[in-house]
C-alpha cells in the first residue's frame, strides 16, 4: 500500500445556505490516480475546490503530506506543490499559450527539459506556442490546461472533468497523455465521467452521491462488478463505453 | 485575434475631422485633443486596472486626481521662483518635484483607503458604490477644510509656457508637453504588463482572479499594489491637469470623473490599451466638436460612448468575459 498523500476526514462544506459536503472521507495514495466518480451533483467539484481552498470546508480536515490545509489559502495550498484544472480549464484566453504556461513556472522561467516534456507529451501546444490561448479548440486549450499544471514539478494534480465536451479523438489524445503521466508515477485525483478513462487510468476509485462518499476500493474491482456499478452510478460501464 | 477595427477608430475620427476646418487647426485641435487624451488616460488607467482586476467600482477615484493637484499647487507654492526662473532646469525641476509629490502622496492615500475602506467590500458592487462615494464625499471635505474653497493658481513652469509653430498652427508647448508624458507613461505600462512577470499576473488576475491564485499567486497583495499605483497616477493626472488649467478648485477630481468613467467604459472594462484609445478618443472629439459646433460639446463624448456601446456593447477591447 502507498503512503497517503490526500486524506479528507469528514469534510463539510457550504456554500452560501447549501450544506454540500456532508463528512466527505476519501485518500489518495501517493504516485496512484485516484479516481472519484458520481453522478451530477454529488458533491464531486465541490471537493475539488474544497481542497484547493476556492470554498473553505466548514468542518473536517483535509491533510496533505501530513499537513492540515483545511484552512489554508488557495495561493498557499498551491505552492505545497498542488495543481488544479478545474472543470472550465482556468485558460487565460487573452494570454498566449506560451503565457499561459510560464504563469505557472517559477521564478526562473521555463525549465528546458520539462518544456521538452511537456512539449513532447502535447505536441500541438508548440504549434500554437506563440498564439492566443483564445483561439485554441476545447481539446487544444484541455491540453494546454494539463500542460500548465505538469510544467513544473507538482506532487498532485488535482483535475476535474478533462474530457467534458470533447470529440472522441481528443480524448482519446488525453488518455494517452494521463497514461504517461501515470507511468511516470504522477499522484493524480482525478473528477471523471468518462467511465473508459476511469476504467484506463485509474488505481483506486472513491464513488459520491448527496456529497458522502458511498464507495472505496479499487477501481479494477468497480470496473469488474456490473451490479456495483449500477447500483452507485445508475449504469454500468460496459452500458456507457 | 485580436480585433482591427477598433484600432482604426482613431485616425477615421482624425480624418473626417480634416476636411472640416483649416490645415493649422486642424493641427491645433489634434495636438490639443491628443494632449488633453493623455492627461484623461493618466487619470483613468488606474481605475480601469483596479476595476479590471478585482471588479471594484471605486467612485472616490476623482478624490485622488484632486488631491494630486492640491499637493502640486503646495509643492509649487515655494517653488515659484523656480518656476518662473529663466533655467529650464529649475523649471523642470521644479515641475517633477510637484508631479513626483502628487503621485507619491495619492499613492499612499491609496494605501490607506484600500486597507480602511475597499478591503471590506470586495465582491459586494452596490456597498462599493456607497461607501466609495461616501470616501469621496469625506476626502473632498478634508481638502476643503486644508485648502479651503477659493479656487488656487497654479503656473505653469515658464519653459513650458506659451506656444510654437507647427505647419502653420500655433501649438501650446505644455500641450506637447503632455503628450510626450503620457506616451511615456503608457509607454512603461505597457512594458510592465507585457513584459514583465508582475504585469503577466496582472494580465491574466483581470480575466480570471480565481485560476491566479490556483497557481499559487497572492492576488490581493498584487490588488494593493495595483490599487496604489492607480492612485498614484491619478494623483499624477490630476497634477497635469490642474497646470494645464493654471487653477485648482476642491470639484477638480469630480468633474473630471464624468470623462473617466466615459473612457473606461469606451475602452472595455479592464483594458488598459482600451483605455489609452479611449481616452485619445475622448480628448480629440471634445476638441474638433468643441470647434466645429460649441453648443454640441457639451452631449460630444455621451455620444460618443453611446455610439461605441451600440457598436462594441462590452467596448472597444473588453477583457474576459466582462
Amino acid at each position: 500500500m502507498a503512503d497517503l498523500l490526500l486524506t479528507l476526514s469528514g469534510v463539510h462544506t457550504h456554500i452560501g445556505p447549501y450544506h454540500i459536503l456532508h463528512g466527505v472521507d476519501f485518500a489518495v495514495p501517493d504516485g496512484e490516480v485516484t479516481m472519484l466518480l458520481g453522478r451530477n451533483g454529488a458533491g464531486k467539484t465541490t471537493t475539488l475546490r474544497s481542497i484547493m481552498g476556492l470554498w473553505t470546508p466548514t468542518a473536517g480536515q483535509i491533510r496533505f503530506a501530513g499537513q492540515d490545509i483545511a484552512a489554508m489559502a488557495t495561493p498557499e495550498i498551491a505552492r505545497l506543490g498542488i495543481a488544479y484544472v478545474p472543470e472550465t480549464m482556468g485558460i487565460f484566453t487573452q494570454l498566449t499559450v506560451r503565457e499561459n504556461l510560464l504563469l505557472a513556472t517559477g521564478p526562473a522561467g521555463f525549465k528546458p527539459h520539462k518544456l521538452a516534456e511537456v512539449l513532447a507529451l502535447f505536441p500541438v501546444i508548440e504549434l500554437k506556442f506563440n498564439q492566443q490561448a483564445g483561439g485554441l479548440s476545447g481539446g487544444q486549450k484541455q491540453m494546454l490546461a494539463i500542460a500548465r499544471a505538469i510544467i513544473e514539478d507538482r506532487r498532485l494534480l488535482v483535475i476535474d472533468e478533462p474530457t467534458k465536451g470533447l470529440a472522441p479523438g481528443v480524448i482519446v489524445q488525453l488518455i494517452e497523455g494521463f497514461q504517461r503521466l501515470k507511468a511516470a508515477r504522477t499522484t493524480i485525483l482525478l473528477v471523471e465521467q468518462n467511465f473508459e478513462m476511469a476504467r484506463a487510468l485509474g488505481d483506486s476509485v472513491a464513488v459520491m452521491e448527496d456529497g458522502c462518499i458511498v464507495h472505496r476500493g479499487a477501481m479494477a474491482d468497480l470496473a469488474a462488478d456490473t451490479a456495483l456499478q449500477e447500483h452507485l452510478l445508475g449504469l454500468s460501464l460496459g452500458a456507457l463505453q | 485575434m485580436k480585433p482591427v477595427a477598433p484600432y482604426l477608430l482613431l485616425p477615421v475620427i482624425m480624418l473626417l475631422a480634416f476636411p472640416l476646418m483649416s490645415g493649422p487647426s486642424w493641427i491645433a485641435l489634434t495636438v490639443a485633443g491628443l494632449a488633453m487624451g493623455m492627461m484623461l488616460f493618466l487619470m483613468a488607467s488606474g481605475l480601469a486596472l483596479v476595476f479590471g482586476l478585482m471588479d471594484v467600482l471605486n467612485f472616490a477615484h476623482g478624490g485622488f486626481i484632486t488631491l494630486g493637484a492640491y499637493i502640486a499647487v503646495s509643492v509649487l507654492a515655494p517653488l515659484t521662483g523656480w518656476v518662473n526662473a529663466g533655467s529650464w532646469e529649475l523649471n523642470l525641476m521644479a515641475r517633477a518635484a510637484a508631479m513626483l509629490a502628487a503621485a507619491i502622496v495619492s499613492g499612499a492615500a491609496g494605501l490607506a483607503f484600500e486597507a480602511i475602506v475597499i478591503r471590506r467590500v470586495y465582491g459586494a458592487h452596490l456597498q462599493q458604490v456607497l461607501i466609495t462615494v461616501g470616501g469621496l464625499i469625506v476626502a473632498d471635505q478634508l481638502i476643503v477644510a486644508i485648502w479651503g474653497t477659493q479656487p488656487l493658481p497654479l503656473q505653469k513652469p515658464a519653459v513650458l509656457r506659451g506656444s510654437f509653430q507647427l505647419g502653420g498652427a500655433a501649438i501650446e508647448t505644455y500641450r506637447m508637453a503632455a503628450v510626450v508624458l503620457g506616451l511615456l507613461v503608457y509607454a512603461g505600462m505597457h512594458f510592465i504588463l507585457n513584459r514583465t512577470r508582475i504585469g503577466l499576473v496582472v494580465r491574466a488576475g483581470v480575466e480570471n482572479r480565481e485560476m491566479v491564485e490556483a497557481l499559487g499567486y497572492r492576488i490581493t497583495r498584487l490588488f494593493v499594489g495595483v490599487f496604489v499605483a492607480g492612485s498614484a497616477l491619478a494623483g499624477l493626472g490630476g497634477a497635469m491637469w490642474a497646470q494645464y488649467q493654471e487653477t485648482v478648485t476642491p470639484a477638480i477630481g469630480a468633474e473630471m470623473m464624468i470623462l473617466v468613467f466615459i473612457v473606461v467604459i469606451i475602452g472595455g472594462l479592464g483594458s488598459i490599451g482600451g483605455c489609452f484609445t479611449g481616452a485619445l478618443l475622448v480628448g480629440l472629439t471634445a476638441n474638433y466638436i468643441g470647434f466645429l459646433a460649441p453648443k454640441l460639446a457639451l452631449g460630444s463624448n455621451i455620444a460618443l460612448m453611446v455610439l461605441i456601446l451600440l457598436w462594441r456593447p462590452r467596448g472597444l477591447f473588453p477583457v474576459g468575459g466582462r
